[in-house]
């Protein structure tokens, strides 16, 4: 179990417990935070769960792989620090974890 | 009364079918701000769930069930969404607004959403019937499918679209001895052009499959009420422990034209995802809209972008925001170590140009019509499927040696 917490654009937070195993995108999906989809289920072909990795956590959890980079580009606001969250895999190394959702995902 | 039952209940908006299109609808509703009452009603008994993962993930034991919910249980309660499980919609009343949903009961409703997907085709050759013969198209399915895998060796694929192949490479994968039978004469024959076909049936059979094209099925034979071969038209048969059947989906319409909505393949539903009838819209699988996508011919798209967009359409015409539906249409499918992803619809092309060489098992290929790009296919190359979208929108036509260099990036000829 790790705890992951997830800061909305209007800075509402979302604190989840998250199962070691499953990504962050399904974390985000199961726990109701709002402004991540996952429309794919997690296979990095929708680009719908884009997330920034606090600057402080970017060393643990990594930058995105080069598909994972590319894909990024099909969403918008793109920083250094972006990544999709269904790249991401829960472990007890990420327990605290903090992620920012960007303004442009929505219905 | 002309119906004869007693309304049970009734929704603002009533959504019948609790796949990806019916929950994305009642999503978008309580997202929009929608504080109506709204029923989300599904022949079967699961909350909605995810349907790719069935021939992929799934079928490969990768990943449980409660993973595939699209949202959470508590999500339905908590956003004031009735589920209506296990339970399917029979008829419509269109001038009492009500919808029929089994014997006596009637659910009545404000807008209704017709989200019912569809059912796969099935075989109607002899030995249709047997035990051991599967389809993937819902949980209970491939959980049959599973429970009878251990004891099955040989496995017999009949269709080789995308359902099929999937199968195919996830059962191969775990040890099966698969045969995939088609009867056009190249795999993946309604969805990409030759050269994409050419390409995967080699990966298939690269993997041990023994794919057939090129041939019919007879009948299906078997022994104690289960199937154990397949007699094909060349008049061989293949013995077969297991056979899955991947040749299509029927649109769930039936209620709908039967109730006077315009349709055949599927229900007509104008740009806004409303149906000829008062009320009532359709998205989805389900769904004949005019694609300008397509040259404006009248498509039915199977997929989770086409039913999330044409839900959020509907649910926003609903809440009084009429946004044309035109949402550019995107597929995938995973096989081995193949990413294969789809920009666009091929529908009408007059040119292929190939990027990059298939032997590298990187490449793309670009449709063209009038030397505009209308669809992409891209296997293993993650930048022309996120660029070519811009093309595609560009409506610009482009020079055939330009695209076919794979050393110049796709979005840098929108630019020359």
């Amino acid at each position: 179990m790790a705890k992951i917490t997830y800061i909305s654009h209007d800075g509402a937070s979302h604190v989840v417990e998250a199962q070691s195993g499953h990504n962050l995108m399904e974390t985000a999906v199961a726990g109701g935070v709002p402004g991540i989809y996952g429309d794919c289920g997690g296979v990095c072909a929708c680009a719908t769960c884009h997330v920034h990795v606090e600057s402080s956590w970017l060393a643990v959890v990594g930058s995105a792989q080069p598909m994972e980079e590319e894909m990024l580009e099909l969403t918008g606001d793109v920083r250094p620090n972006s990544r999709l969250g269904c790249q991401i895999v829960v472990s007890d190394e990420i327990d605290g974890l903090v992620v920012h959702i960007p303004e442009n995902q929505g219905y | 009364m002309s119906s004869g039952s007693e309304i049970q209940r009734h929704y603002d908006v009533l959504i019948v079918g609790a796949g990806h299109a019916g929950a994305n609808a009642a999503i978008a509703l309580r997202q929009g701000g929608f504080a109506g009452s709204v029923g989300l009603l599904g022949d079967e008994p699961e909350a909605p769930y995810e349907r790719p993962p069935l021939s992929k993930d799934y079928l490969a034991g990768d990943k449980t069930f409660d993973r595939l919910l699209i949202r959470p249980l508590a999500f339905w309660a908590d956003q004031q969404v009735d589920l209506l499980l296990g339970c399917r919609a029979l008829s419509v009343d269109v001038l009492q607004h009500r919808v029929h949903a089994a014997e006596g009961s009637a659910i009545g409703y404000g807008k209704l959403i017709w989200a019912s997907g569809g059912a796969p085709r099935s075989l109607v050759c002899e030995g249709h019937d047997l035990a051991g013969i599967h389809a993937i198209r819902t949980r209970s399915d491939v959980d049959r499918l599973l429970g009878e895998l251990p004891g099955a060796q040989r496995v017999v694929v009949i269709g080789a679209g995308y359902i099929g192949l999937e199968a195919a490479a996830v059962l191969t994968k775990l040890g099966k001895h698969v045969t995939v039978l088609e009867m056009q004469d190249r795999v993946l024959a309604r969805v990409t052009a030759e050269a994409m076909s050419r390409f995967y049936e080699a990966e298939h059979r690269a993997h041990g499959v023994d794919l057939r094209l090129d041939i019919g099925v007879d009948c299906l034979e078997g022994s104690a009420g289960k199937v154990t071969g397949v007699h094909l038209r060349d008049g061989s048969v293949l013995p077969a422990d297991l056979v899955i059947v991947g040749i299509g989906v029927i649109p769930a319409v039936e209620p709908l034209l039967a109730a006077g909505a315009e349709g055949g393949n599927g229900v007509d539903v104008d740009a806004f995802c409303r149906t000829s009838l008062p009320d009532i819209y359709a998205v989805g699988d389900c769904a004949a809209h005019q694609s300008v996508f397509a040259g404006h011919a009248r498509v039915r798209i199977e997929s989770v972008q086409n039913a999330k967009d044409q839900a959020i359409t509907a649910a926003k015409s609903i809440m009084g925001t009429d946004i044309p539906y035109q949402a550019v249409p995107w597929f995938w499918s995973n096989q081995y170590d193949l990413r294969l992803q789809t920009v666009g619809l091929l529908t009408g092309y007059d040119d292929v140009v190939v990027r990059g060489d298939p032997a590298n098992r990187s490449f793309s290929l670009v449709y063209l019509r009038d030397s505009r790009v209308i669809a992409l296919d891209c296997v293993n190359k993650v930048p022309d499927y996120v660029q070519g979208k811009a093309l595609i929108t560009s409506y610009v036509q482009f020079d055939r040696a330009a695209l076919a260099d794979d050393g110049r990036p796709l979005k840098s000829l929108l630019t020359a």
